[in-house]
């Protein structure tokens, strides 16, 4: 599925890209796995779409499919928690925000992490955090390459401190991996931030990103709003991150199967 | 996530160094202040009345104290004359040699670090600076660390390591600074690394919130054997005006919004967050630093003198055993399964087969993190 937004894409057959506003025919855009063939702009994907996309077929194993959330804080918010969960599950019809498993990339046997935009934003809370966690540890055991696909709003809020802890319990795993001399593959996708940012998805040997993905850790609004000006164009994407010197590289959609590949090749893994 | 500046409470037209819910002990205090000069002015021995107006003080400010309000919490621990990091070095650090600098772009004065002595320990000291006066806040960009700042405490904790001296962390910012400078130098990349390195650092941590606890960039400094809050301080994911902000989408729901989060210590000690909280002075660290700083010497002596105990390598188990199974699911999605794990768990002969909850049940997959640690 493609994600078009905050909205799914409606069941239209011509629909408007958000980027350029040109009309594209739907399939021709899934046809070219979520991007805009008019301007090359890579829209939102869920964690199925893209593990699809990027493993050889019939090969993905999951597991940890059944973890989901409890409600920890029995967070009181307009709409209670459990019922912003139980809304979110069914829309996807996943359990949570994150899908771990054991896969092949062109033949590459690999750990792959992907995260859903779809869910609460693929906002990290304790489940995200133990099958991210669960994740490293098997390709520490397996002595595989973990590949992470990462895209996330940040930190749960409806699961308070719970939440926050997860960035020490996904590094420290990743210190082990390190340790172990694991290969870790991050691809940063649309939007990286906040503490997943300030986590796992930071700590890469290799960090990709897709083209004009958003990465940052604070949200622009709060920046803007901190400093008083206006921020420059360009902040904060995929293309800004690297000239920071904060991505190895930018892969287009098309290319990623093949770039990882190649990074597993060369690290002899 | 990240917070905006802190608006402190004196604003709402009570006098300086009073919050709002402290009304009552203000007038009080007044009273106490109308006698004392009628004493002095007319010779008249009023002390009698002076006493009783103090008992009442105490006995007041015991009942506003032992149960604050979430809200109320978040005010104490951002209390203007609150004792921040330099304040306690001044008490109980001996011989403090202050250290600046990361080596790569700058010192940031946001992170106060240096070694000193606590108890019969050297250790290396590592702390937010939240600055005293406006000269010294601005300087110290108010508590709010850059990726600098990160980096300079990392490489303390990596000096600390190399001579075998135990890091102590205060912690108590708003939060790490949200800007375009601290974007361009990867304050993303900076947390992290910190996060990953803290848990491996051959050598005892012991973190302590001092005042506030400001999401990321209090967990920069926040990983360690230990971890501790002073009982006014707060910790949370976010600010409470932020998480107003984003699900209220006003943050006149603050109060609500500190309410949810759960961020005290004693409800994050519920939630096996921290390890224990420490008793403040009645009325708060500020009322009586002095006291504040002895408790928080005892518990780091003590900290130190048990972790010191063991060997480096029993101490990383430990501390790794202890983060990873910081969280809680359920391992099932099946709706009766989880009901039953539940009920299980409530009699107390839960086997944790489908209800995964804090550091009480084995995690999944037939083996213990434990396994993978040797």
């Amino acid at each position: 599925m493609v994600i078009n937004g905050k909205a799914e894409v409606p069941a239209g057959l011509w629909e408007k890209c958000q980027a350029c506003g040109a009309m594209v025919y739907r399939k021709e855009v899934e046809a070219n796995l979520g991007v805009c063939p008019e301007c090359g702009y890579h829209r939102r994907i869920d964690a199925r779409t893209r593990i699809e996309q990027l493993t050889d077929p019939g090969s993905f194993e999951e597991f940890l499919a059944d973890l989901s959330p409890t409600d920890p804080l029995k967070f009181k918010d307009r709409i209670p928690y459990r019922e912003r969960i139980r809304a979110q599950q069914k829309k996807t019809g996943e359990h949570e925000a994150v899908v771990v498993g054991k896969a092949y990339i062109r033949g590459r046997p690999v750990i792959l992490g992907v995260m859903n935009p779809a869910f609460i934003m693929a906002s990290m809370g304790s489940v995200v955090g133990e099958k991210v966690t669960t994740a490293i540890e098997r390709s520490t055991e397996e002595n595989l390459p973990f590949v992470m696909v990462t895209s996330s709003g940040g930190a749960r809020m409806q699961e308070g401190m719970v939440s926050l802890v997860q960035m020490a319990k996904t590094s420290a795993a990743l210190a082990r991996f390190d340790d172990s001399g694991g290969l870790y593959i991050v691809v940063a996708t649309d939007p990286t931030t906040a503490g997943v940012a300030a986590s796992f998805a930071s700590l890469g040997d290799i960090i990709l990103a897709e083209p004009a993905a958003m990465m940052g850790f604070a949200g622009p609004r709060v920046i803007k709003n901190t400093i008083r000006t206006e921020l420059p164009e360009g902040f904060q994407t995929a293309e800004f991150m690297l000239e920071k010197g904060y991505v190895d590289r930018i892969v287009p959609r098309a290319k990623l199967g093949r770039e990882i590949a190649r990074v597993v090749d060369y690290c002899g893994k | 996530m990240s917070s905006q500046p802190a608006t402190n409470s004196s604003s709402n037209g009570v006098a300086a160094g009073h919050l709002g819910f402290e009304k009552p002990l203000l007038r009080i205090e007044n009273e106490i202040v109308t006698l004392e000069n009628e004493q002095r002015t007319t010779g008249r021995d009023m002390s009698v009345d002076i006493k009783a107006m103090r008992t009442r003080l105490t006995k007041m400010t015991k009942r506003l104290y032992s149960h604050l309000t979430a809200w109320e919490t978040v005010q104490v621990a951002r209390h203007p004359t609150r004792p921040l990091v330099p304040d306690y070095i001044n008490y109980f650090v001996r011989d403090f040699c202050e250290l600046h600098g990361d080596r790569y772009f700058g010192d940031d004065r946001a992170m106060l670090t240096g070694f000193g002595r606590i108890g019969p320990y050297k250790v290396m000291v590592i702390g937010h600076n939240k600055g005293k006066d406006t000269n010294e806040r601005i300087t110290c960009n108010f508590g709010c660390a850059h990726p600098e700042g990160y980096r300079k405490s990392l490489r303390m904790m990596k000096l600390a390591e190399k001579f075998n001296l135990p890091v102590v962390c205060l912690i108590d910012t708003q939060g790490a600074y949200p800007g375009i400078g601290a974007e361009e130098r990867g304050i993303s990349r900076a947390i992290a690394v910190n996060l990953m390195e803290m848990s491996r650092l051959r050598t005892q941590v012991v973190c302590v919130v001092i005042g506030e606890g400001g999401s990321g960039g209090a967990l920069g400094i926040g990983v360690g054997d230990r971890v501790a809050m002073f009982e006014h301080s707060f910790y949370s994911v976010i600010s409470p005006e932020g998480c107003a902000a984003i699900l209220w989408r006003t943050s006149d729901e603050r109060e609500r919004a500190a309410e949810s989060l759960k961020l005290t210590a004693k409800e994050l000690k519920k939630l096996d967050i921290i390890d224990q909280y420490l008793p403040e002075p009645l009325g708060g660290a500020h009322r009586d630093p002095k006291a504040a700083a002895r408790t928080l010497e005892t518990y780091l002596v003590d900290s130190l003198r048990e972790l010191r105990r063991f060997k480096i390598d029993t101490v990383l188990r430990k501390r790794y055993e202890r983060i990873r199974n910081l969280g809680q699911f359920f391992e099932s999605a099946d709706a009766k399964t989880r009901a039953k794990a539940k009920a299980k768990a409530k009699a107390g002969g839960g086997d944790g087969s489908a209800l995964a909850r804090g550091r009480r049940t084995q995690p999944r997959l037939g083996r213990s993190p434990t396994t993978l640690a040797q």
